[in-house]
């Protein structure tokens, strides 16, 4: 695909630019977020004191396995967290002002609009009885005050920045007519209709085979280039992250193990998870060899083991990891939260 | 019967099997000067109407219904008398053969003890029938979506508290209260019998839709159209609604059935219409007095006419679940 062939991104109506930065220069600042799930058998915490920042136009990954809190973390941040989830704690400051504190009216205003989310299933997340064009053009609609031809006129531009071809064709279209990724990439035009801040991809390629996976992620990597927008990338696959995002969180069990850029982590981890995650990953050339495990199972969510979640699983464990370790900041500017630095 | 969920259970146990349909069902193929095949794309509506019209007993229901509905707007034209004009002096006259324009064309179903003519009941009983039918099933289905929907798209102590008002609505014994309800409040007016089916019936349609709205709530276009900043309001009216709207017409259709059942009862207990308005289920209830001495025209023209909308109705409401059920596309 010829990225180059693409018209620059909202060249026809840019609206004022905002200022996108609190006074400290970060965006967004997650601080010691607790989600919690009442569930039958007890509270179960999702998300357990989970702090990092994201400043304009960066690009960070969140990584972890299943149930590590990860998108939960993504979910609070839209505040689409559903009883029998509620936040219970910490702050989420966007732009200096806490999220947390925004009534569902204000939160509606920033949903779409400053923040924008693409999720995991492009099967399901279009309405089937819409044209994927109506669905693109009432996102632009509902934000911002267009009649109803400017908005279609902006969703073909949006579906030729996004690689849709024949756009003026397609924006006609009932999600059925269109294949899994060609919806992903609808979903992600409808993401950036209104130009966000931060765009939060939730495992946006799970969905979709090898090659359209491979399509769908140079496209995000094109577009960040030409918007400037800052993107959250939640996924479990380190390889995605590595390719996509210049910082990496990994989370485990609803706690951070360690947050630093792609190259220390791929190059040297630090803290035992992350080595674990790393050696996990099957490597070219690997023939008629067992695949590393990490031994162990992660723990139930009900019954989180006191201190450092992964202690149980974790081959340095020690007496003291009984209580979770504090943020440790190394030289190189990395964050661990373990007892062996 | 008269409970509009009693109704969609039944549509929804049994499958008819969907019209296996062409290619042509889904485009029509032109060729074009350059020997290009392009393929046309229909709107939803017009494939709706196509697997519609394979359905050849909705189709036949359809048609009966546009031609009762007719017979009802032009009573005046068909029946030669009115109930307010008739000839007392033919009591009691049998139906017999002949035809429109004919100097006896009034007595093709005969007449009844006070010399009216069957033509009339039928004719003009149609128009409150039709009218009581459609009305109260329009009602019903607008609250039954408000009550329904909001309770299923909100869930929590919402729907709990929505809820149990329903289930307090569905253990009233229906007829009795009816009865009860049109004698003391409707006193012969259509518009209040309306309203009475209307009150009487959301809590099971209301169910219905709440549990479309629980299964849509869920869906992850729901959570996509929160995510980009849509109101609640309007998810619950622009986003789930439409996805929804296949069994809500449906059983808005067979409730029609229901509703014109229940008023020819009442009618026929005596609570229901009032002359000088005619109804069928009035004209039935006359007849009774009269039906051992072997005037069986009184009854009968009436009560077909009954049987053949309400079966016009079940079969129109068949074809329209298969046509819109938007899963049997192809």
């Amino acid at each position: 695909m010829e990225t180059g062939a693409r018209p620059a991104f909202g060249s026809a109506s840019n609206p004022a630019p905002r200022d996108a930065t609190s006074s400290n220069g970060k965006m967004l600042e997650v601080q010691d977020l607790r989600v919690h799930f009442r569930t039958m058998d007890g509270t179960v915490k999702a998300v357990d004191g989970v702090s990092f920042d994201i400043a304009p136009g960066s690009s960070i990954g969140i990584v972890g396995e299943s149930g590590s809190g990860k998108s939960v973390t993504s979910l609070s941040i839209m505040r689409l967290i559903d009883p029998p989830g509620w936040i219970a704690g910490g702050r989420i400051l966007f732009r200096g002002k806490d999220l947390t504190k925004y009534s569902e009216r204000e939160m509606q205003h920033i949903r779409g609009d400053d923040i924008s989310m693409v999720f995991q299933e492009p099967m399901s997340a279009l309405n089937p009885v819409y044209t994927v064009g109506d669905q693109v053009a009432e996102v632009i609609r509902v934000h911002r005050d267009v009649t109803r031809r400017e908005a279609m006129n902006r969703t073909v531009e949006l579906f030729k920045t996004v690689g849709i071809p024949v756009p003026e064709r397609r924006v006609r279209d009932y999600p059925h007519n269109l294949s899994g990724g060609m919806r992903q990439r609808v979903m992600i035009a409808m993401a950036l209709a209104n130009e966000p801040d931060l765009l939060i991809l939730d495992e946006p390629t799970t969905a979709l085979d090898v090659t359209i996976q491979a399509q769908i992620l140079e496209l995000v990597k094109d577009l960040r280039r030409d918007v400037n927008t800052a993107v959250l990338l939640i996924t479990h696959d380190l390889g995605v992250v590595a390719e996509m995002s210049e910082d990496v969180v990994v989370m485990y069990g609803g706690k951070v193990m360690e947050q630093a850029t792609v190259e220390q982590i791929i190059k040297d981890p630090k803290h035992p998870y992350t080595k674990g995650l790393l050696a996990s990953m099957p490597s070219l050339g690997m023939r008629n060899q067992r695949l590393n495990v990490i031994a162990g199972a992660v723990p139930n969510p009900l019954n989180m083991p006191t201190g450092c979640p992964f202690a149980p699983r974790c081959p340095y464990a020690m007496d003291v990891c009984a209580t979770m370790p504090e943020l440790k900041t190394l030289d190189d500017g990395r964050k661990v939260f373990c007892w062996l630095y | 019967m008269i409970d509009p969920q009693h109704n969609q259970q039944a549509v929804l146990s049994e499958e008819l099997p969907t019209p296996i349909a062409g290619p042509s069902a889904v485009a029509n193929r032109f060729l074009t000067s350059d020997n290009e095949v392009t393929l046309v794309q229909l709107g939803q509506g017009q494939l709706i109407f196509r697997r519609f019209r394979k359905h050849r007993l909705a189709m036949a229901g359809a048609v009966t219904l546009l031609l009762l509905t007719l017979m009802g707007i032009f009573a005046p034209l068909i029946s030669p008398e009115d109930s307010l004009n008739w000839n007392y002096l033919a009591s009691n006259v049998p139906p017999r053969l002949t035809y429109p324009g004919a100097s006896d064309w009034r007595y093709i179903m005969g007449s009844d003890a006070n010399g009216h003519s069957l033509l009339m009941w039928v004719t003009y009983g149609a128009r409150v029938s039709l009218a009581v039918g459609l009305i109260s099933a329009a009602l019903t289905m607008i609250i039954a979506i408000i009550v329904g929907g909001t309770a299923g798209y909100f869930g929590g102590w919402i729907d709990a508290v929505v809820m149990r008002i329903t289930d307090v609505f569905l253990t009233l014994p229906f007829l009795p209260l009816l009865i009860l309800l049109s004698f003391y409040i409707s006193k012969g007016s259509m518009w209040l019998i309306v309203l009475i089916f209307g009150v009487l019936s959301w809590p099971g349609a209301a169910r219905l839709v709440r549990g479309y709205y629980l299964t849509f709530r869920q869906q992850e276009f729901t959570e996509a159209a929160r995510a980009v900043g849509v109101s609640d309001t309007r998810i619950i009216f622009r986003h789930i609604l439409p996805n929804a709207m296949s069994p809500v017409i449906v059983a808005t259709t067979l409730a029609v059935a229901g509703f014109i059942g229940a008023e020819a009862a009442i009618d026929f207990l005596g609570v229901g219409i009032k002359p000088p308005t005619v109804s069928w289920g009035l004209s039935l209830a006359n007849s009774q007095t009269y039906f051992g001495e072997g005037n069986w025209w009184w009854a009968l023209f009436p009560g077909l006419f009954l049987l053949i909308t309400t079966l016009s109705i079940n079969f129109l409401g068949d074809g329209l679940r298969d046509a819109l059920d938007v899963r049997s596309r192809r």
